[in-house]
């Protein structure tokens, strides 16, 4: 019974991420077969030498949706989960009002933030702000001044940090359900034990309900990751502005259109895809060990 | 490995809009003989003549905004009417998705006949082998000049593209700002100055500007540049045979950035809606835009209208601008080649653009024989300016290779946020370009 979805995933998935590794080292425009040629590295020197500023903005971008998504998304969800899980009044509204986000579809997120919320002209922030005059307006999405500068030409922009917020948004919603989910399963028995040895709240989450959790744990963290790496939509469908690069985006603008430019778009993906088993591997096999010991 | 690739330039020269207007009168006499040639049918069932064909036929359209679409439903019922036997049906797609994955459309071939852009980006596709040779329709047409015929050739010579509406990127302006203000059309690159400063010191911002999706500030580019170095210069620069870190293409930068000043700040996080309105409501009094702006709202489309960008260099003169065609092509193998062809033929002609023109006014029709008397003031002056124009470009993103349109776009962008070190900017952009033209020919 494994087999036949074994098998797609691998025709699917294995497969075409193989043959894309083996085109990022060639040089080809998505037509013709007969047409590809042999270039070795030349695509990898190409991205590091000629679109390197591309290329580290995008990796830099990445890496800031982690650092925000892990500081804050994530440690903010399981926050209110623990709350939720307290069988507060109305936790089902409140669940359902965090989780909403997470339901749109990512077309609808991107046209929510960028026409109600940062339209330079009649954007809610700028309303509430009352900066909606052509002289004085703010360009929340368009301004990539840096709000951290690493170095002249590398930092996290503003706009970035803009387009931040509303990933955070629907992580928080993601993070919180998995989390409840987890609560849910902790067996009550275990809280009552720890009330009646006199641990406070803090002890008992720290020492009996996280260890617990280490499987939901794990999940979270992978996901948290991924979601840093993957991130893709939201700046697609605001249109990619000056300054918000990410990995993901530089693959579809290398391969798609017309007259794409299959093997850097490849070459993109594979790094990509090192990075996330990188961190996959390294994350599971560390956790793993733990558990063994 | 050698591609035989042509440079854009080697087209671009022969669309030219005289040439474009004055064959127009020359091709109608060609017709007849052609319509009797091609009579005699040929393997595809294609007989030059509406009403012959019959079945299913799809059409691929990417006119996703209300006035094009009811446009692109005008057409297909107006040859339905004139040929029954053929039905069409029509599949929308989103203007960018439908560009996005034009690759895959083609690839997948569901529909005969789609909707394209003429010149570089038509032959691109036709050299590769994924369209149908259309010549055959082209011995049937009339009323379109020798400069759309150009513009519809590829490589091998041979037709590809159905041209059949444009429009001209020109300044446009509030009417009603500039008669209650009292300005006037500015006649050289000084009086615009002036009057922007004029502009300024009433309290209005002179120039709209919005650049969301790294495209609309490439029609400034475009103007600056033909101004400044000329049209033959411009479109050797598009084909990738001129160097952006040429100082001639600093000194278009440098004009430019003397010009920021009167436009609005904050453009890269505006949409061109955005910057339509600021002009519809009079707190910005120009709008280098495409004519689509008119079709922002029918407030703006009455209060518009446009002049042509003024000389800046005498010795190069105004007469060229952007003026994109669009049209449609057919794939390489369709499913009903006959009806395909015939509708391509029915696009060319009068009927065709006349319903089209009639629900979406915002364009020129392509060709010579259609109804200008509905013209509004819009549509007359856009024709007079191409009418006039020595040099048509098709717009940045359509004249260079998709990837260094996409380079071009980010180095704008970043461009109008800091202006400075305009030649470091420029040395980055060239060393892409020679990238991505090596990668594109070999």
């Amino acid at each position: 019974m494994v087999g036949i979805p074994t098998f797609l995933h691998v025709m699917l998935i294995w497969v075409p991420a193989i043959l894309s590794i083996g085109l990022s080292f060639t040089n080809w425009n998505g037509f013709k077969l007969s047409k590809i040629s042999w270039r070795g590295i030349g695509n990898y020197k190409q991205i590091v030498t000629v679109f390197e500023k591309d290329f580290y903005e995008a990796l830099l971008n990445n890496l800031w949706v982690l650092v925000f998504l892990f500081l804050f998304a994530t440690p903010m969800g399981m926050f209110i989960a623990y709350l939720l899980d307290k069988n507060l009044k109305g936790t089902a509204i409140y669940q359902s009002l965090l989780y909403f986000p997470v339901v749109l579809s990512l077309a609808v997120v991107g046209f929510i933030w960028k026409s109600v919320i940062y339209s330079p002209r009649q954007g809610v922030l700028n309303t509430l702000l009352g900066r909606t005059d052509p002289g004085n307006q703010i360009d929340w999405l368009g301004n990539s001044d840096f709000v951290i500068g690493l170095t002249e030409n590398y930092g996290l922009s503003r706009n970035f940090l803009a387009l931040i917020a509303p990933m955070m948004w629907q992580h928080v919603g993601y993070i919180m359900v998995l989390y409840l989910a987890g609560l849910k399963s902790v067996d009550p028995s275990l809280r009552e034990a720890a009330a009646i040895d006199g641990a406070g709240e803090w002890q008992t989450f720290r020492r009996i309900i996280a260890p617990s959790l280490r499987p939901v744990n794990v999940v979270i963290m992978v996901i948290t990751v991924i979601t840093g790496l993957r991130v893709y939509d939201i700046i697609d469908v605001l249109n990619n502005p000056i300054g918000t690069n990410v990995l993901s985006l530089l693959v579809t603008e290398s391969t798609s259109g017309e007259s794409s430019n299959v093997g850097r778009g490849s070459a993109y993906a594979a790094i990509l895809l090192a990075l996330c088993f990188g961190f996959v591997i390294w994350y599971l096999r560390s956790t793993f060990k733990e558990d063994d010991a | 490995m050698s591609n035989s690739y042509p440079s854009p330039s080697e087209w671009s020269d022969h669309v030219q809009r005289r040439t474009v207007l004055k064959g127009g009168a020359a091709t109608g006499a060609v017709v007849l003989g052609g319509g009797l040639l091609a009579a005699c049918g040929g393997d595809s069932g294609f007989t030059g003549e509406i009403g012959s064909a019959s079945g299913e036929l799809t059409f691929g359209s990417n006119a996703s905004d209300p006035a094009p679409q009811a446009g692109t439903n005008a057409i297909v019922a107006a040859y339905m009417a004139q040929n029954p036997d053929v039905n069409v049906t029509l599949n929308f797609l989103d203007h960018n998705t439908f560009q996005e994955n034009i690759t895959n459309i083609l690839k997948a071939g569901e529909d005969d006949v789609l909707s394209w852009f003429a010149g570089f980006r038509n032959k691109f596709f036709a050299d590769q082998g994924q369209l149908g040779d259309i010549s055959d329709v082209w011995e049937n047409v009339s009323g379109l000049g020798e400069g759309f015929k150009a513009a519809s050739t590829a490589s091998d010579g041979k037709q590809y593209f159905m041209p059949t509406s444009y429009y001209t990127w020109a300044v446009n302006y509030n009417k009603d700002v500039f008669s209650e203000m009292g300005y006037a059309e500015p006649q050289n690159v000084a009086e615009l100055t002036a009057l922007a400063e004029n502009m300024q010191s009433d309290g209005i911002t002179p120039f709209a500007f919005a650049n969301d999706g790294k495209w609309p500030i490439q029609g400034t580019f475009d103007i600056l540049n033909m101004r400044i170095n000329g049209y033959d210069f411009h479109i050797d620069l598009m084909g990738g045979n001129e160097s952006w870190a040429d100082p001639k293409v600093v000194k278009v930068f440098e004009t430019w950035e003397s010009l920021l000043p009167y436009h609005m700040t904050g453009a890269n996080g505006r949409t061109w809606q955005e910057g339509a309105q600021a002009l519809q409501d009079g707190e910005a009094g120009m709008y280098l835009l495409g004519t689509f702006a008119a079709s922002h709202s029918e407030e703006l489309a009455a209060k518009m209208d446009f002049f042509n960008f003024p000389e800046i260099d005498p010795a190069i003169g105004a007469s060229s601008l952007d003026a994109p065609i669009d049209g449609f092509q057919m794939i390489a193998e369709p499913s009903n080649e006959a009806a395909a062809k015939e509708l391509l033929l029915f696009m060319s002609t009068k009927a065709s653009q006349d319903a089209y023109l009639g629900e979406d006014p915002s364009v020129v029709a392509s060709s010579s024989e259609a109804d200008t008397s509905g013209y509004n003031d819009l549509q007359k002056k856009s024709a007079q300016l191409a009418n006039a124009a020595t040099g048509i470009s098709q717009f940045l993103d359509r004249d260079t290779i998709p990837d260094m349109a996409g380079a071009c776009g980010d180095m704008f962008a970043a461009f109008i946020e800091d202006p400075s070190d305009i030649p470091g900017k420029l040395a980055d952009l060239e060393e892409k370009k020679v990238a991505i033209f090596a990668d594109f020919n070999s």
